[in-house]
């Protein structure tokens, strides 16, 4: 009896030591509660594989009732959210190249007449199928559905009497689908571009965050600090090293998507290359905030976790962006990897311009200065 | 950097503001949160000298030197450090100023030879490489050159601690507790060489716990609780503390000790191996507390002179009472 009361005194006072520990440790805290709550609200609520309310472009050359009425069947059906009149072409396919739009319907000039001469003419509707998660199922839902409510509001088809042969009349038009940059539905031409924004996204981020901590955790930061350098000195000469890990990074991955994956390079590798380096720098700089917030290396790794959570859900990496509500994606468009991935994806897959990606470059830009200045704000001369 | 010649990287000529002080602050506070660690503290050391920062843990010793380096800002006070300002001149005083931790604050992941090259290069020491390898031969660490920092002994690290911190030749040395953990061999070694460097012209500012290591700097200041209680050459800091101190002998040190504790006129009792220190200021109230223990014939009485010990557990009494 004695033996198995010392047994469980001394493992009483264990528990008791790492409850002690474990409360005083608050970024540990924060996290074993913060991160469970983050991934039931971002799976429970931002995260929709059957997008809905996609946001839609159409190039209407002919305006008339029955447009009206096929627009309004097209909403609808819930899948297609018009958010967009382009006035031609050229700024269609802006939309679509910088996805602004997944889907551009055109409606060409004369429709309604071809259709009341029972030419049965057709609507056309490009589609961005870079992620067929998004573009599939919308697709699927246009053909039946608006066909369906359009011939039941305009043509009155459904009171047609039985046997009279008219339920099963030719329909009075169709829709064309393109769907573009991605024809064959290829996954991994969605993903693996992707990848390269992701893998930048951790290792940069985890090398940074370890940088500075490291070197307060072994007390090598207040002999630096005594040492005649600056602040800004400190952190350029550790930021640059791994902008060249980063670089190599970047280079491995894609040549490794190419070659494996048949990713194919539709756009600029120059600009792609210049904006690469952009976000590897945006990375970077939050990963150096991170280490001036924590105070110790377990804490910098606990951070860079949490907030590689809602990079890697929200940013359209593993779920379609637009499916999620909105909220959801004013949260996503705080982060890098949202304008990146459309950065890589619009490149590599749709041959996007610096043009096309302009907001995502600004957006990019405003969030790699802000962090820069959190980062150098937060990182002290002094021990106070 | 882009001065006129005359101070470009140097210390500005000081002549017309105390000239030979290499530390001149006055009033200097330091409070983190309700804590007041270092309060209304003022101290000049003369450059060429070894002054001697003793005091107990967590008087404020550390935070006294990482203000004068510019780690830490004052909440109150001024003061110089080679003629330039504390508040504004930081990074200035930094290029002249060696600062050696406490805790071993090299790179362990780096070796001996790089530690010390990236010293050279922060500060611009010409020729970084040669100047590490003069510093390797200098430090007897030849041989030993590509071995990483945090493989070296104690002894070893503390020494290599010291020559990156005189590499770039500083014109004063804050080294703090520099020789703790250190075996008596290589601390008697530390003490030759900070005697070499300031014969050179460097000032050095060292604290420590050990009171012989006191008797080596040519001036001390005791501080306690955050304030200054003494300051000046270890003779004077004795003589200042007017103690007069006595040694008894007896069989029974212990009893002895308590007994003596309880006697009223008798302040300071200290056992030391078979006798016991005993000490006070008033003199004449000390020799009546003794005159009780006249026909105690097992006890021997010898005057005494008072050590520094003594000095600074009489002061650190007399703070405590003032502080409660």
């Amino acid at each position: 009896m004695k033996g198995v009361a010392g047994f469980l005194r001394r493992i009483g006072a264990m528990i008791r030591k790492e409850f002690i520990q474990l409360m005083r440790d608050r970024v540990s805290f924060a996290a074993m509660v913060s991160i469970p709550l983050l991934q039931l609200i971002l799976f429970g609520y931002a995260i929709n594989t059957t997008p809905r309310h996609l946001p839609t472009a159409v190039l209407a050359y002919d305006n008339s009732a029955l447009t009206r009425s096929i627009l309004a069947a097209i909403e609808n059906t819930k899948y297609f959210s018009i958010t967009r009149h382009p006035v031609n072409e050229a700024e269609a396919e802006h939309l679509l190249r910088s996805g602004q739009v997944l889907f551009v319907v055109e409606i060409p000039a004369g429709f309604e007449r071809a259709v009341r001469r029972g030419e049965s003419p057709a609507l056309l509707v490009s589609a961005d199928a870079t992620d067929p998660v998004a573009s599939t199922s919308a697709l699927a839902a246009l053909g039946r559905l608006v066909e369906t409510s359009v011939r039941r509001e305009r043509f009155n088809l459904d009171d047609a009497p039985e046997g009279s042969g008219l339920e099963k009349a030719p329909p009075p038009f169709e829709f064309r689908t393109h769907p573009r940059y991605n024809p064959a539905a290829v996954t991994q031409l969605n993903i693996v571009p992707g990848l390269l924004g992701t893998i930048l996204t951790m290792t940069m981020l985890i090398f940074t965050a370890l940088s500075v901590t490291r070197e307060i955790e072994r007390g090598t930061m207040e002999t630096l600090l005594a040492m005649p350098i600056r602040p800004v000195e400190i952190m350029v000469g550790k930021i640059a090293p791994y902008v060249m890990v980063g670089a190599m990074q970047a280079a491995m991955i894609l040549g490794a998507a190419v070659l494996l994956f048949n990713v194919p390079v539709v756009g600029n590798l120059a600009l792609l290359t210049v904006l690469t380096g952009l976000f590897i720098l945006t990375n970077l700089s939050i990963g150096y905030t991170f280490s001036t917030l924590a105070q110790n290396q377990l804490q910098a790794v606990q951070m860079t976790f949490m907030y590689f959570l809602p990079n890697i859900l929200l940013s359209g990496f593993m779920f379609p962006f637009a499916g999620m509500p909105v909220w959801a994606q004013w949260v996503a468009e705080t982060l890098p990897l949202t304008h990146y991935l459309r950065m890589v994806r619009g490149i590599l897959l749709k041959g996007a311009t610096s043009a096309d990606l302009v907001q995502d470059i600004l957006g990019l830009a405003i969030i790699m200065l802000v962090a820069m200045v959190i980062a150098v704000k937060r990182f002290r001369q002094t021990l106070d | 950097m882009n001065a006129p010649a005359g101070a470009a990287g140097g210390v500005p000529s000081a002549r017309h503001r105390a000239p030979d002080y290499a530390i001149d602050v006055r009033g200097l506070s330091k409070s983190f949160g309700t804590n007041q660690v270092v309060r209304n503290l003022s101290m000049q050391v003369k450059r060429g000298q070894i002054y001697g920062f003793l005091g107990p843990n967590g008087s404020g010793k550390t935070t006294t030197i990482r203000m004068l380096c510019g780690l830490l800002t004052p909440d109150q006070g001024t003061g110089t450090c080679l003629g330039l300002d504390i508040l504004t001149q930081g990074r200035a005083i930094r290029r002249h100023v060696g600062y050696m931790t406490q805790k071993f604050s090299l790179y362990a992941d780096l070796s001996v030879r790089e530690n010390l090259e990236f010293v050279a290069r922060i500060y611009g020491v010409p020729h970084a490489d040669e100047a590490a390898r003069e510093a390797i031969v200098a430090l007897g660490l030849e041989g030993r050159e590509r071995q990483l920092a945090g493989d070296l002994s104690g002894g070893w690290k503390q020494r290599l601690a010291l020559g990156a911190c005189i590499l770039p030749q500083p014109k004063l040395l804050l080294l703090d507790e520099p020789t703790a953990g250190v075996d008596p061999k290589a601390r008697r070694e530390f003490w030759a060489q900070i005697h070499d460097l300031a014969a050179g012209g460097v000032t050095v500012l060292v604290s420590t716990h050990y009171m012989d290591e006191a008797e080596r700097c040519h001036e001390i200041a005791y501080i306690a609780y955050g304030e200054l209680l003494a300051q000046g050459t270890v003779e004077s800091v004795v003589t200042a503390s007017a103690l007069h101190m006595w040694r008894v002998t007896g069989p029974d040190p212990a009893a002895l000790t308590r007994e003596l504790m309880e006697t009223p006129g008798i302040e300071l009792v200290a056992p030391f191996g078979t006798s016991v220190h005993v000490g006070g200021r008033d003199r004449a109230a000390l020799d009546i507390a003794i005159a009780r223990f006249a026909g105690r014939e097992e006890l021997v009485w010898r005057p005494d002179r008072a050590s520094l010990e003594d000095v600074f557990i009489d002061l650190i009494n007399r703070s405590r009472d003032n502080f409660r």
